[in-house]
């Protein structure tokens, strides 16, 4: 009985066990041994050439330019995620008219798939069609034609890059936010106005240190997904122009798939694992944590 | 300190439906304990969360020490208010805890530690200050959530059943440590309980809700011997007080006031042939469950507590000589269920 129990619980685990062998073990261990290789597409030649990848990739412009970019990405991101989701959350925690459809509304840009709404940013961003460009025109903002090129250069890209993301981690970090706050008793708040807190006392010296926990998870998340992410900048810019956008994700793909040298992509790539193991690490202590509290 | 008065107040919660809290009027005495007690739903708590401004009347006037705060903000009000669930901040230490109201209220920074001091002392806490309120008993928070509360001398003390989350036994120490507290800071203390012995034992003066009214404001004396009406009369007192309905009137009477007829001079007895169901045995004194054989309905439950001095032996089936004082008769109308004066019996 035991034994056939635990060959039916062996079943049950299998197509989870395979799955993640084969689409992220397999794919990890594969990088491991190619970023130390020189493989290269349309090359059956394979030798072990130690950390030369990585030397190489280190003294590269472009890679520096990339992992600087996704840090700047990532933190530039997330601190506008978590003050704009901040505010949502306070706004959409008293029940008011029409507060269902605004919170659905609110979470509309999660649900869709990013590549979507990515390709509707980079139209919206666009340097001819911009509608965002249309307006400020049509309200004298800008002459026609002297309008700035949204993903033209060098700085509006990059911000243009860093709302994009925020657009699509808000709803994701407003839901957690809302849980986190919904999960303070009603009178806690009610006990800090009768004490004499304002709002901004409230918030910051009540409401906020006892969401502490779930925030940490709010920003771990979005962090790797800000961080990871390479559709965004893959689409709306191609890291361009002049690499002032590049992120390491879409490095490790232009190099790699696109320009055929797959060891350099693959240790590009690679770069990426030490700081999501921390920040995983990072994410279940919280989260253990959270759950202790 | 500082004298409530409530004029008029009324809240009602969506419209179409009955209010919360009907038309209530009433006055604190200066350092006053009052306590508002009702079953659930009556309005006690609706009624305090309004003077504590949590909560906006949708009619009336509500003072404190003569001004007309409707429209000031909790804060403004200067009062302290004790929560069911104390509402201790649970990421703060006991010490931020009790401070936390003088940062609010901006006291300068070198006279928080003497007045955290001072609260915890009175309150003897003074060992807890640096515990987290996870790590603190049920009495212990309630402790805090005092200290917090008068830690800057508010004008008014608001309780909303601050013993109800404690067991029996703490409940009743406790009790007596919140009646000596009350005695020694002399504020104006106003107090929610749905509990009867708690309101009996610590209120100055109770007052009696039920569906958003005021039944009676008085005494625990007064709300005991003289209720109302029926609803006071079975509110108050376990078991409730006996009622015998009759045409156009109610009479009550106590059940520790129905006694076996001989402890009662003869000029003043009102006999009744009591049937006893059912005894109850509880030590210090007994209960009779039965009827009365030939008043009112046979089936109406009477009730008798006698004390352990009193004659014992009775039995269930068998049926006494039982008698009611005269004085203690209570009589209401039957319509209204108010008092009314004393009638002619029309039975014996």
């Amino acid at each position: 009985m035991a034994v056939a129990d635990r060959r039916v619980g062996l079943l049950m685990f299998l197509p989870a066990i395979i799955f993640i062998f084969l689409l992220i073990g397999l794919p990890l261990v594969l990088s491991m041994v190619y970023a130390f290789s020189d493989a290269r597409i349309g090359s059956t030649s394979f030798h072990y050439v130690g950390s030369e990848n990585f030397r190489s990739i280190l003294q590269s412009p472009s890679f520096r330019m990339a992992l600087k970019n996704s840090v700047v990405f990532t933190v530039a991101a997330q601190v506008i995620v978590i003050i704009a989701s901040s505010a949502l959350s306070i706004a959409l925690a008293s029940p008011f008219r029409g507060r269902r459809i605004i919170r659905f509304l609110i979470l509309l840009p999660w649900v869709a798939p990013i590549s979507l709404g990515a390709i509707g940013w980079k139209w919206i961003l666009d340097s001819i069609y911009s509608v965002i460009t249309w307006v400020l025109v049509w309200a004298h903002v800008f002459r026609p034609y002297g309008a700035p090129m949204w993903l033209g250069e060098p700085k509006l890209a990059m911000a243009s890059v860093i709302l994009v993301h925020c657009w699509r981690l808000i709803p994701f970090s407003t839901v957690i936010m809302l849980a986190g706050r919904s999960a303070i008793p009603k009178e806690i708040p009610e006990a800090a106005a009768i004490d004499g807190a304002g709002f901004w006392r409230t918030e910051f010296l009540i409401n906020v240190p006892m969401m502490l926990p779930i925030i940490n998870v709010a920003v771990l998340f979005g962090t790797i997904f800000t961080f990871t992410d390479m559709t965004v900048v893959y689409i709306l810019t191609a890291g361009g122009p002049f690499d002032s956008t590049q992120t390491l994700p879409n490095l490790a793909f232009t190099t790699g798939i696109q320009g055929s040298d797959l060891a350099a992509g693959a240790a590009i790539s690679l770069f990426l694992v030490p700081v999501l193991i921390l920040i995983a690490y990072f994410m279940l202590r919280t989260a253990h944590r959270a759950e202790v509290v | 300190m500082a004298v409530v008065e409530i004029r008029n107040l009324t809240k009602v919660f969506k419209e179409g439906t009955p209010g919360a809290v009907n038309n209530i009027n009433l006055e604190t005495k200066e350092g006053e304990f009052l306590v508002l007690l009702g079953p659930s739903g009556s309005g006690k708590t609706t009624l305090l969360r309004m003077i504590a401004g949590l909560e906006t009347p949708t009619s009336g006037e509500i003072r404190i020490g003569g001004d007309v705060v409707n429209d000031l903000s909790p804060r403004e009000r200067g009062i302290a208010m004790v929560f069911q669930s104390y509402a201790l901040y649970p990421h703060l230490s006991v010490y931020d805890n009790i401070a936390f109201p003088l940062k609010a209220q901006k006291v300068p920074r070198n006279q928080h530690k003497q007045k955290v001091e001072w609260a915890a002392g009175l309150l003897g806490i003074g060992k807890l200050l640096g515990r987290k309120p996870r790590e603190l008993s049920g009495g212990e928070r309630q402790r805090v959530a005092l200290a917090r509360a008068i830690v800057r001398q508010p004008k008014v003390f608001l309780l909303d059943e601050p013993l109800s989350n404690l067991d029996a036994k703490l409940r009743a120490s406790a009790r007596e440590e919140l009646e000596q507290f009350h005695s020694r800071v002399q504020t104006t203390t106003i107090y929610v309980t749905h509990d009867q012995i708690e309101a009996m034992a610590m209120g100055d003066r109770i007052v009696v809700l039920h569906q958003g009214e005021v039944r009676q404001i008085g005494t625990p004396k007064d709300v005991y011997d003289d209720p109302a009406d029926t609803f006071v009369a079975t509110f108050l007192g376990s078991p409730p007080m006996n009622l015998l309905e009759f045409s156009d009137f109610i009479v009550g009477f106590r059940p520790e006031s129905l006694v076996p007829e001989d402890v009662i001079p003869g000029s003043a007895q009102v006999k009744f042939r009591f049937r006893v169901n059912y005894v109850e045995y509880l030590g210090a004194e007994r209960v009779l469950y039965g009827g009365l054989e030939g008043v009112g309905s046979d089936s109406k439950e009477i009730v008798s507590r006698l004390s352990w001095t009193m004659p014992t032996g009775y039995e269930a089936g068998k049926v006494y000589d039982f008698a009611v004082a005269q004085m203690d008769l209570r009589f209401f109308d039957r319509q209204t269920g108010k008092r009314t004066n004393a009638r002619p019996r029309p039975w014996q």
